[in-house]
């Protein structure tokens, strides 16, 4: 059932995502910026922590998650640390993602030539 | 003529591009990627026996990699140029974006090519991701006070 819940999930965000592409001037970079603001947003309140509670990896997968993983690690600091843990902890849950993203994509850089 | 009617004869003939098509394509194949994350998160957890939360990480790491092998091999951006927004919504896209650039600006040296350039497009998904979490982090550590 959590599959069908991810698919349908994740689908209607790539699909908003498509609509608002198809249909105004705006390009995929400010989609992308207004998905993670979304989900931070959507996070003030816990109400994405429900969701990924009941669709699992389809709310994982979009970049909303993104926005949801920084807020959450500022205010896991914050709580330890008070205001300033906001700044401190930012990072500490996206860490892995972007780290990863920055090596996987010097290394290929340096390995592979483009196409054309 | 005027001007109006020049705009309606011109709106006319406008190639019109196929938005029910795109749209269903982009549903079907963000879907795929959400039931893939789930199926690679379960797996995660069954393989290396580690809870939901670390199989998160592998998973987003997984993703990265693959789109970031599929993109430099250079059949990615045939992909996304069909799916859309299927691949852009999700962490794909990301890193899609920045290897994309990186591999664009690769004959312009380490520093002012592939240094400057690979943050071009995720820059902005940083920047506002940042922002917007300090602020809404900041109203809900007000409110609530913290988790």
């Amino acid at each position: 059932m959590i599959y069908l819940y991810s698919f349908l999930f994740s689908g209607a965000l790539c699909l908003l995502g498509q609509i608002i592409l198809d249909n105004t001037k705006l390009t995929p970079g400010h989609i992308t910026s207004m998905f993670v603001v979304l989900g931070a947003f959507l996070d003030c309140f816990s109400w994405y922590d429900t969701i990924i509670a009941y669709v699992g990896g389809g709310a994982l997968v979009p970049i909303t998650s993104f926005g949801h993983s920084l807020i959450h690690g500022a205010l896991a600091k914050a709580n330890e640390f008070g205001f300033i843990g906001l700044m401190m902890g930012m990072f500490d849950l996206t860490a892995s993602g972007i780290t990863a993203a920055i090596l996987f994509t010097f290394i290929f850089t340096l390995i592979f030539r483009p196409k054309n | 003529m005027e001007k109006r009617e020049y705009q309606k004869i011109v709106d006319r003939h406008k190639p019109t591009e196929p938005r029910l098509k795109n749209a269903f394509i982009a549903f079907v194949i963000g879907g795929m990627i959400g039931v893939l994350g789930q199926l690679l998160i379960e797996f995660y957890t069954y393989i290396f026996d580690i809870s939901t939360k670390d199989a998160t990480v592998f998973m987003s790491v997984t993703l990265i990699f693959v789109s970031c092998l599929f993109t430099a091999l250079g059949f990615f951006d045939k992909w996304v140029s069909f799916g859309k927004c299927g691949f852009i919504i999700p962490i794909t896209g990301f890193a899609h974006s920045m290897m994309s650039s990186g591999m664009e600006y690769r004959k312009e040296g380490p520093i002012y090519g592939i240094g400057s350039n690979i943050f071009k497009l995720a820059g902005s998904v940083i920047l506002y991701g940042v922002v917007s979490a300090w602020f809404f982090g900041m109203i809900r550590y007000l409110l609530l006070g913290g988790v």
